[in-house]
C-alpha cells in the first residue's frame, strides 16, 4: 500500500464514523436511542439487514472459498427467502405491536421472566462470542499480509466502532451503514472489473467459465441426500432456513435493525429487499472467487497465500526444504498451463474428442499440482507447527495487493474494515440494548427515567466493545473464518427459535416447561457437536426440535399441577 | 416508527405497482428464488 492507499483507507473509515457520531450526537431519549430515529425507509432497513450480517469476513473469506471449492457455499442461503417470508408475515408484527425494544421482552410477556432471561442471555453469549469473531477475522489476515501488528489492528478497529455506537445508538448504526455498504458495494465491484480484465486476452468470458467448470468449481447446488455433506440443496434450504430463522427472529442485532422501520411497511419491504438480493449477492461475491481461481491457472500463483508465514517459516530453518517445493509447484502449474492452452484450442477448433482428452490431462496436472501444494504445507507446519495451513482467507487479499492499482488497493482494505465495522456496531448496539433492557431494566433497576438507561447502555455497550476487543486479543481459531461464525450460530439458534416459535404456535405450552426444554436441549446440542460429524446447519434443525419436543412432554407432565400458560400473545 | 401510544394497522397495502397485497410480495420473493436456484442448477448442468 502506498500513501494514496492509506489516505483513501482512513479518509473513507474515519469520515463515516465522524459523520455518524456528529449526525446523532446527544440522544437522549431511550425510544431514539435504542430504536433510531423513527423515520428510517425500507432502503436503509434493507442495507442495514444486510451490512450487519455481512462482516468483514463475508467479503474478505467468500472469495477465498469460492476459489478453494467453488460456488457450493451458495447453498448454505438457500432457506434465507423463506426465513424472511416468515419473519416479516409473523415476528415482525407481533414485535412491533407489542412495542418492544427487544425480542426478549416478548419472550417475558408471552412466559414468563426467567425465560425471557435466558433467551436474553443465550443472546448476550452467542453474539459476544460473535462479536469476538467479528474483530478478529478480519485483523488477523489483514495484519499479516500489511505487517500491522495484530494487537494494534484489532484495538484501533475496535476503539473506532465503540465511538460512534456509544455516542449515537441504533441511529448512528443505521446512518453509517448506509454508508459503508455503499463503500462495499463500490469496492466489490471495482475487484469484480479487475479480476475480469486481468484474464488473458484471448480467453473469452465463456472460456473462463469452462475452465473453472472443467475444474470443478461451478458446482454451485448439489442435490445430494447425505447429511455429512457440509453443502447441499436440502442442508441449504431446510438447516438454512432454520439457522437464517433464527438469526432474523431471534438476534437481536438483527431485529433492532428491522424494528427501526418508519412503519410496518417500510420494516417489512427491507426484509423483502434482503431476501431478493442476498442470494445473487453472495453468488456474485464466490463467483468473484473463482474467477481468481481462472485468473491463476493463467499466471503463477504462490504455493502458500500466507505468504509472510511461508517467508518467515522459510527464513527460520526450514528454507532449503520450502525453496524446493516453491520450484516444484511453478514446474507443475507451468505444465497445467500448456494443457489448458491445449484444451482452450481444441475448444476454438470446436473439436470436442480433443477437448475432452485435453480437460482430463488438465485435471491430472492440476492434482499433481495440487499435491505439491499438500506437501508444501505439510513441510511448513513442520518447520513451524503454530501455523494455520488453511489459506483461503488469503487469496483474496494476495490478489488485491498483487494485481489491483493503487487507490483501489486502499478502497478495497476499506471495505473489509467498513464491513468489520459496521456489523459490529450492529452487534454492539444490540448486546447493549439487551443488556439494558432484559437485564439492568428487567432485574436491577426498574423505576428509573429516560436518560439513566441511555446512559446504562452507552456504559453496556462499551463493556461489549472492550469483551470482544479482549476476545479477539486472545483468540485463536483454526476454521474458515466465515464458517467459525456460522458454526457459531448455529449451535446457539435451534433453542432461541423453538422458544419463539412455542410462543407463537403452541399457546398451550407454558414458561417452565419451556425453560427448562431449552436448557436440555442447548445441553444436548452441545454433546452432540463434540460426538457427531453432520453438516453444522443441522444443528439448528435438531435443537429446534428437540425443544420443541420437550416442551410438548414436559407442559404434558406438569401441566395438569403447573401453573397455567400464560394467554397466549397472538400474531 | 409510530409515535408512543398510537397503535399501527396491522396490515397495511404494499405500495408496490403490481404487488398490492403481501401474499402477493412473498410469492413474488419465492419465485425469484426458485428463478435463482433454477439458473445456478443450469450453470451446474452447463459446465459439470
Amino acid at each position: 500500500m502506498n500513501a494514496l492507499d492509506y489516505v483513501i483507507l482512513f479518509v473513507t473509515l474515519a469520515g463515516i464514523a465522524a459523520y455518524g457520531t456528529w449526525r446523532t450526537r446527544g440522544r437522549r431519549d431511550l425510544q431514539t436511542y435504542l430504536r433510531g430515529a423513527g423515520h428510517t425507509p425500507w432502503i436503509v432497513i434493507g442495507l442495514s439487514v444486510i451490512a450487519t450480517q455481512a462482516s468483514a469476513i463475508t467479503f474478505l473469506s467468500t472469495p477465498g472459498q469460492g476459489f478453494e471449492s467453488g460456488l457450493g457455499f451458495v447453498q448454505n442461503y438457500f432457506g434465507g427467502p423463506f426465513a424472511m417470508i416468515i419473519v416479516a408475515a409473523v415476528f415482525l408484527p407481533i414485535f412491533r405491536r407489542l412495542d418492544v425494544y427487544t425480542a426478549y421482552e416478548f419472550l417475558g410477556r408471552r412466559f414468563d421472566g426467567k425465560t425471557r432471561l435466558l433467551g436474553a442471555a443465550l443472546f448476550l453469549l452467542q453474539r459476544g462470542i460473535g462479536a469476538g469473531i467479528t474483530i478478529y477475522a478480519p485483523a488477523i489476515v489483514l495484519s499479516t499480509v500489511m505487517g500491522w501488528p495484530l494487537d494494534l489492528t484489532i484495538v484501533a478497529s475496535g476503539l473506532v466502532v465503540i465511538v460512534y455506537t456509544v455516542s449515537g445508538g441504533s441511529e448512528a448504526v443505521n446512518l453509517t451503514q448506509k454508508y459503508q455498504i455503499g463503500i462495499i458495494f463500490a469496492g466489490m465491484a471495482a475487484a469484480f472489473c479487475v479480476v475480469l480484465a486481468r484474464l488473458p486476452s484471448g480467453l473469452r468470458v465463456s472460456d473462463a467459465l469452462a475452465v473453472a467448470g472443467g475444474l470443478h468449481r461451478l458446482q454451485a447446488v448439489d442435490f445430494s441426500t447425505d447429511v455429512h455433506q457440509r453443502y447441499t440443496f436440502w442442508s441449504g434450504l431446510l438447516g438454512g432456513l432454520f439457522l437464517q430463522l433464527a438469526y432474523f427472529g431471534t438476534d437481536q442485532s438483527q431485529v433492532q435493525r428491522y424494528i427501526s422501520g418508519n412503519s410496518l411497511r417500510e420494516s417489512r419491504l427491507g426484509l423483502m429487499f434482503h431476501a431478493v438480493c442476498k442470494i445473487p449477492m453472495q453468488f456474485f461475491i464466490l463467483l468473484l472467487g473463482v474467477l481468481i481461481f481462472v485468473f491463476y491457472q493463467f499466471a503463477p500463483p504462490p504455493v502458500f497465500f500466507n505468504r509472510i508465514a511461508w517467508d518467515r517459516a522459510a527464513a527460520a530453518g526450514g528454507g532449503p526444504n520450502l525453496r524446493a517445493f516453491e520450484g516444484e509447484f511453478a514446474a507443475a502449474n507451468t505444465e497445467k498451463r500448456r494443457l489448458i492452452q491445449r484444451w482452450m484450442d481444441a475448444r476454438h477448433a470446436g473439436d470436442a474428442r480433443a477437448e475432452a482428452a485435453a480437460r482430463a490431462l488438465v485435471l491430472a496436472a492440476g492434482q499433481r499440482s495440487e499435491a505439491v501444494r499438500a506437501e508444501a504445507k505439510a513441510a511448513l507446519k513442520a518447520a513451524d507447527p503454530a501455523v494455520e495451513t488453511k489459506d483461503s482467507d488469503y487469496v483474496f487479499i494476495t490478489f488485491i495487493l498483487d494485481q489491483l492499482p493503487h487507490g483501489l488497493i486502499g478502497l478495497l482494505v476499506a471495505v473489509f474494515f467498513a464491513a468489520a465495522m459496521s456489523s459490529k456496531a450492529a452487534e454492539l448496539n444490540a448486546l447493549g440494548s439487551t443488556t439494558t433492557v432484559d437485564l439492568y431494566r428487567h432485574v436491577i433497576r426498574r423505576e428509573e427515567g429516560d436518560a439513566h438507561y441511555v446512559f446504562a447502555s452507552k456504559c453496556f455497550t462499551a463493556f461489549w466493545g472492550l469483551v470482544a476487543i479482549a476476545f479477539a486479543l486472545f483468540a485463536r481459531m483454526s476454521e474458515n473464518l466465515i464458517e467459525a461464525g456460522n458454526i457459531v450460530g448455529s449451535v446457539f439458534y435451534g433453542v432461541p427459535l423453538a422458544l419463539f416459535l412455542v410462543a407463537f404456535f403452541l399457546k398451550w405450552i407454558g414458561g417452565t416447561a419451556i425453560f427448562w426444554a431449552a436448557i436440555i436441549t442447548q445441553a444436548l446440542i452441545f454433546v452432540f457437536y463434540y460426538s457427531l460429524s453432520i453438516s453444522y446447519l443441522w444443528y439448528n434443525l435438531i435443537g429446534c426440535a428437540i425443544c420443541v419436543a420437550l416442551g410438548i412432554v414436559l407442559q404434558a407432565v406438569i401441566g395438569a399441577n403447573g401453573p397455567a400458560a400464560r394467554p397466549a400473545v397472538t400474531p | 416508527m409510530k409515535p408512543p401510544g398510537e397503535r399501527e394497522p396491522a396490515d397495511g397495502g404494499t405500495g408496490l405497482p403490481g404487488l398490492r397485497s403481501w401474499r402477493a410480495v412473498y410469492w413474488f420473493v419465492a419465485a425469484t428464488f426458485v428463478l435463482w436456484a433454477g439458473l445456478l442448477t443450469l450453470l451446474t448442468r452447463m459446465f459439470p
